[in-house]
C-alpha cells in the first residue's frame, strides 16, 4: 500500500469501516511507515477530542418543554379535560340508570371521536400557519383592501368568506390565500399584529354557533369558534390575550346581526 | 355493569402521537445538535429544530420503521437548507467542489497531538469554520457517531463521498488547529 492510499483509508480504519483485508493492509503499512503512523495517532487524538461533552449541543429546555411528554401532544385545551372526564361520569351513571346503559357507549364514542377531530383541526391549522410563514407561501392576493381581497375569493370557493380590515384595531389585513383544512377548501385571511402574522381560516359549517375555545399547540395560540354557519380558526404566535382581542374585533359586527 | 363501557375506542390521533413520542422525541438532542452545528447560532438552531420536529410530526405517517434518528436527522438537514433559502443567494449556492478541496498538505508536527488535545475553544472554532458539506459529515460522524452508511442516507450521498469528505474535514481541522497554535506561539515570543 502506498502512503497516498493510506492517507484516505486511515480515516475509514479509524471509523472501523474497513473490511478485514483492508484493515490488515493498513496496519501493515503503518508498521513500516512512521509518518502515516504519526498521522493516524493525530487523528485518534482528534477523534477523542471531539468526544468532549461540551461540543455536543443538547436541546435547550425551552424546546424540550415544548415537546416533552408532560405538556405535549394535541392541545392542552381547557375543554379536553372536561370532555375526557365526561365518559367516566356517564359510565358510572349508566350503572344505575338502565336507560343510559345503551346510550352511554355511544356517548363515550362520539365525545372522544369529536375530541380527536378537534385536535386534528388544531394541529392542521397550526401546521398550515407555519407553512404559510415560509417564503412565498403566505399570500395569494396581497392587499390591505378588503374590497380587493373579498372579490378575489369569488369563484375559487363555494362560499363567500367574511373579510374585514381591522387596521383600526391594530390588526391590519395584509392579504388572503386559499388553503385546505380538515378536508375542506378554506379561505385564509392574513392579518398582521406588529411583526407577527395571524392566519384566520374560515369555512362553512352547519353546526350550531358556539362560543370560542382557546387552546395552545406547540407554542402557538389557536382560537376556534362558529358563527352564522361558518367555522373560524385563528392561529398566531401572538399571546393569547392579543389573539383574543383580534377575535373580538373580528366578531364585533357579527354581534349586530347582518341585514338580510 | 358491562366492562366495555370503560373501553374508549382507539383514537388514531392519540395512537399516532404516542408513537411519535416513543420513536422521534428521544432524538430531540440529536436534532438540535445537528441544527446547532449547521446554523452556528442558538436562535436559528432552535427555529430549525422546531420546524424540523413539526415536519417530522406532520410526515410521521411516512416513517415506516427503521432508524428514527436517521430519518429525523435527514429532516433536520433538509429543513436547515430549505430555511436557508431566506439568506442571500450567494450563501445559498455554496457549491462544494470535491476536486478543489483536495487533501491539505500535511506537515509532520511533533506537538500536533498535544495541540489537538488541549484547545477545545480552537477546536470548536475550527469546526465552525469548515464548509457545510464537511461540517455536517464530521458532526454526524464524531458527535452523533453515525456510521458511513447512516451519514450517506442522511445526506443523500454515496459512501465514497462520505469517506473522502470525512478525510478532508479531519485534515482541515488538524491543519487549522496546528496553524492556530503556531500563530499563537509566534505571538507569545514577540
Amino acid at each position: 500500500m502506498m502512503c497516498n492510499d493510506a492517507r484516505l483509508l486511515v480515516h475509514a480504519y479509524l471509523d472501523d469501516e474497513l473490511d478485514a483485508a483492508q484493515s490488515v493492509a493498513i496496519t501493515r503499512h503503518m508498521q513500516g511507515c512512521a509518518s502515516c503512523a504519526a498521522n493516524y495517532a493525530d487523528y485518534v487524538q482528534l477523534h477523542k477530542s471531539l468526544k468532549q461533552p461540551s461540543l455536543y449541543r443538547r436541546a435547550p429546555s425551552a424546546l424540550r418543554e415544548q415537546w416533552s411528554t408532560s405538556t405535549s401532544m394535541p392541545a392542552p385545551s381547557r375543554n379536553r379535560v372536561t370532555v375526557r372526564r365526561a365518559p367516566t361520569a356517564l359510565a358510572m351513571a349508566a350503572g344505575f340508570a338502565a336507560a343510559l346503559l345503551l346510550a352511554a357507549p355511544l356517548w363515550v364514542y362520539t365525545s372522544s371521536q369529536r375530541n380527536a377531530e378537534t385536535n386534528q383541526v388544531i394541529g392542521e391549522a397550526v401546521s398550515s400557519h407555519i407553512r404559510s410563514m415560509q417564503p412565498e407561501h403566505l399570500m395569494d392576493v396581497v392587499s390591505t383592501d378588503q374590497h380587493t381581497v373579498k372579490p378575489w375569493f369569488d369563484g375559487k370557493l363555494d362560499f363567500s368568506p367574511k373579510v374585514k380590515d381591522l387596521a383600526g384595531e391594530g390588526f391590519p389585513l395584509v392579504g388572503g390565500r386559499l388553503d385546505a383544512l380538515d378536508g375542506h377548501s378554506v379561505a385564509a385571511l392574513i392579518y398582521k399584529r406588529h411583526l407577527h402574522i395571524i392566519n384566520l381560516y374560515q369555512w362553512p359549517d352547519s353546526s350550531a354557533a358556539s362560543s370560542e375555545e382557546a387552546s395552545q399547540w406547540r407554542g402557538y395560540n389557536v382560537i376556534r369558534w362558529t358563527a352564522s354557519n361558518m367555522r373560524y380558526v385563528a392561529v398566531s404566535d401572538v399571546n393569547e390575550g392579543e389573539l383574543q382581542q383580534f377575535v373580538l374585533a373580528f366578531q364585533n359586527d357579527a354581534a349586530t346581526p347582518p341585514m338580510r | 355493569m358491562p366492562a366495555d363501557l370503560h373501553r374508549i375506542p382507539p383514537d388514531p390521533h392519540a395512537a399516532r402521537s404516542a408513537s411519535f413520542e416513543a420513536h422521534v422525541l428521544p432524538h430531540l438532542d440529536a436534532a438540535y445538535n445537528l441544527a446547532r452545528w449547521l446554523a452556528r447560532d442558538d436562535a436559528d438552531a432552535q427555529d430549525v429544530a422546531q420546524e424540523a420536529m413539526l415536519r417530522a410530526f406532520r410526515y410521521f405517517d411516512s416513517f415506516h420503521g427503521g432508524d428514527a434518528r436517521v430519518w429525523l436527522l435527514a429532516i433536520v438537514r433538509n429543513t436547515y437548507y430549505s430555511l436557508r433559502m431566506k439568506t442571500p443567494p450567494d450563501a445559498l449556492h455554496e457549491t462544494f467542489d470535491d476536486e478543489v478541496h483536495t487533501l491539505v498538505d500535511e506537515q509532520p508536527s511533533p506537538e500536533a497531538r498535544t495541540l489537538i488535545a488541549m484547545d477545545i475553544g480552537s477546536l470548536q472554532a475550527a469546526l465552525e469554520n469548515l464548509p457545510h458539506p464537511l461540517r455536517e459529515a464530521i458532526v454526524l460522524r464524531e458527535l452523533e457517531e453515525c456510521s458511513y452508511k447512516e451519514i450517506a442516507s442522511i445526506t443523500g450521498q454515496k459512501i465514497g463521498t462520505v469517506m473522502s469528505r470525512l478525510a478532508r474535514a479531519r485534515e482541515r481541522l488538524k491543519a487549522e488547529l496546528t496553524r492556530h497554535s503556531t500563530e499563537a506561539r509566534r505571538h507569545d515570543v514577540q
